[in-house]
């Protein structure tokens, strides 16, 4: 190596760059550049890019459109916990008239929607028409029933403990003797709901562990497809970040398109279904009507999309990449 | 510009490509690297673009000691030097200037001066009428001149080239010789591994010979330590 200080002088057009100040702007017109270029390389395979994204939105349609059915039956049943009663036992000593200011209390209380009563004759009469016992009951000279309070509880759908907590709060009053909940089939609900609840996290993650291999794959084949471009290009001095960012960005593009046309799917399902809910719900005398995704949701949505299409095509940038080295 | 220093290369398997092998190579000259196939003429070359790392001893490329270079680092490194290959490595799916425009979009070059970059490389080469060109219409000669258009794009201090004649007859052989010759006129370093030794006669530069990986001539050390 030469010495001698005039020949360590590096012609300046020999080394000079880009200039530092435009080095930033020159930087972000590349990836804006690269982003563009690659949605142009995916418009240049249509059939190839719609299968792959068509397999994405369907993989993220599925539990997307589940967890909308959840939802819609989830605001269903809230309708239905309307039918939820406690029946309060009145000791059989207590005066109607005293039963009567009781429940007027009980009216007042804020967790509880309406209160009505039912007296002993009404009772009588009650269990005359339904259990068939009626002919026994012409025996006794005195009637049995004690006083019967229905009270509907304001019910919160999200706490359906608050109601069992308000049944013990009632049994402790002086006058009631025994309260009653059928909270059972609520109980169930709230469990099978807890249920599907989960089967969607499972099946909504194995898809979404999908995506990310479906991604993954085209990508990898992509790689391949221009392993003498990565070659090339490496020989001549581009950094890995230079030619990892165009996989990158397809994978990001994957991922939006797949998350768009996801939620297309849903939209297209649910207007599909509206009809016939309808129908059926107008049978039930309800005012329900089917809910789709909303703007949180559909954020979620495609945001997660374009994560995963983000993470899959890194995941195999990193595996593939380092394994071509020009030779 | 390139300083080997006892070094020696041996792959995978146990072959040794190069042994202890030292030279120096000048600023702005240029030399002919000559051998038989097999003699460790490539092995030298990648060694020089980073391709492979040496066994033994070291390499000072422009003042930097290649062994202290990490992977990271590599391809700004490889940005300094331009490569032309006996294959050419062009890409087919791309124009003649897109093939060219290649070291200075990595470089991050704005694209006016890409334009007005290529076009002067294409110029040098005598092509710049091919720039919309697919490479795959161009004959073999006019393929190394893309090549080499695309090697010295980004005015690199030191050239490199691996048998850039092979595959092109006695006449535009000699044409792309001349090519090289010029840039080394105007300060480019310059570095040729070449079998071809009536060629290299016909030019008359100096020549670093190889036989089994050892050095078995080197005029370019000796003038070099003579003019220092």
């Amino acid at each position: 190596m030469t010495t001698s200080p005039a020949n360590k002088r590096v012609p300046p057009e020999m080394k000079k760059g880009p200039q530092q100040n435009t080095l930033m702007v020159s930087y972000l017109i590349h990836h804006l550049r690269v982003f563009i270029a690659s949605l142009g390389d995916l418009s240049r395979h249509p059939m190839a890019t719609l299968m792959t994204t068509a397999v994405i939105a369907i993989a993220l349609a599925l539990p997307a459109g589940l967890y909308l059915a959840l939802n819609n039956i989830s605001g269903l049943s809230a309708g239905w916990d309307g039918s939820t009663q406690i029946s309060l036992f009145l000791h059989t000593k207590v005066s109607e008239k005293k039963a009567q200011k009781f429940a007027s209390r009980l009216r007042l209380h804020k967790e509880i929607d309406k209160v009505k009563l039912i007296s002993k004759d009404q009772g009588l009469e009650q269990f005359r028409k339904i259990s068939g016992f009626g002919g026994a009951l012409e025996f006794l000279d005195d009637n049995p029933l004690p006083i019967v309070l229905v009270v509907q509880p304001v019910v919160d759908p999200q706490r359906p403990d608050k109601i069992s907590h308000l049944v013990k709060q009632l049994e402790e009053e002086k006058l009631v003797e025994l309260a009653q909940l059928d909270v059972q089939w609520v109980k169930r609900l709230y469990s099978l709901l807890e249920i599907a609840h989960r089967g969607i996290w499972i099946v909504g993650s194995l898809l979404g562990l999908a995506v990310l291999l479906v991604i993954g794959n085209t990508i990898r084949l992509d790689i391949q497809n221009r392993r003498a471009e990565i070659e090339v290009a490496k020989l001549i001095g581009a950094s890995n970040a230079f030619i990892r960012r165009p996989f990158l960005y397809t994978g990001l593009w994957y991922g939006l398109i797949g998350g768009f046309m996801a939620w297309l799917l849903t939209a297209v399902s649910l207007s599909f279904l509206e009809g016939p809910v309808q129908k059926l719900a107008v049978l039930y005398h309800s005012t329900f009507r089917l809910s789709g995704l909303e703007g949180d949701h559909i954020l979620v949505l495609i945001g997660i999309s374009c994560g995963l299409g983000l993470l899959g095509s890194w995941l195999a940038v990193g595996r593939h990449l380092s394994e071509i080295e020009p030779s | 510009m390139i300083h080997f220093d006892q070094v020696s290369k041996r792959y995978p398997g146990g072959h040794e490509a190069l042994s202890r092998v030292s030279f120096r190579l000048g600023r702005g000259k240029m030399a002919y690297l000559t051998g038989h196939s097999g003699a460790g003429k490539s092995t030298l070359l990648k060694l020089i673009a980073l391709i492979e790392r040496p066994s033994r001893g070291q390499i000072i490329l422009d003042g930097v000691n290649l062994s202290q270079i990490s992977n990271r680092r590599v391809p700004y490194v490889r940005r300094n030097i331009g490569i032309v290959f006996q294959n050419h490595h062009l890409l087919y799916d791309r124009p003649v200037f897109d093939n060219v425009a290649m070291p200075l979009v990595i470089q991050g070059y704005r694209h006016k001066e890409i334009k007005s970059r290529v076009r002067a490389a294409l110029d040098q080469v005598g092509l710049l009428k091919k720039e919309r060109s697919e490479p795959i219409t161009l004959s073999g000669g006019e393929q190394q001149r893309v090549g080499i258009a695309r090697a010295i794009v980004h005015k690199p201090a030191l050239l490199l080239a691996d048998e850039p004649t092979g595959n092109l007859d006695p006449e535009l052989s000699l044409e792309i010789m001349q090519l090289f010759a010029r840039f080394n006129q105007v300060g480019t370093s310059v570095l040729i591994a070449s079998h071809d030794l009536d060629l290299i006669a016909q030019i008359g530069a100096p020549m670093l010979s190889l036989k089994d990986g050892m050095v078995i001539h080197d005029d370019i050390t000796r003038k070099q330590t003579g003019a220092a």
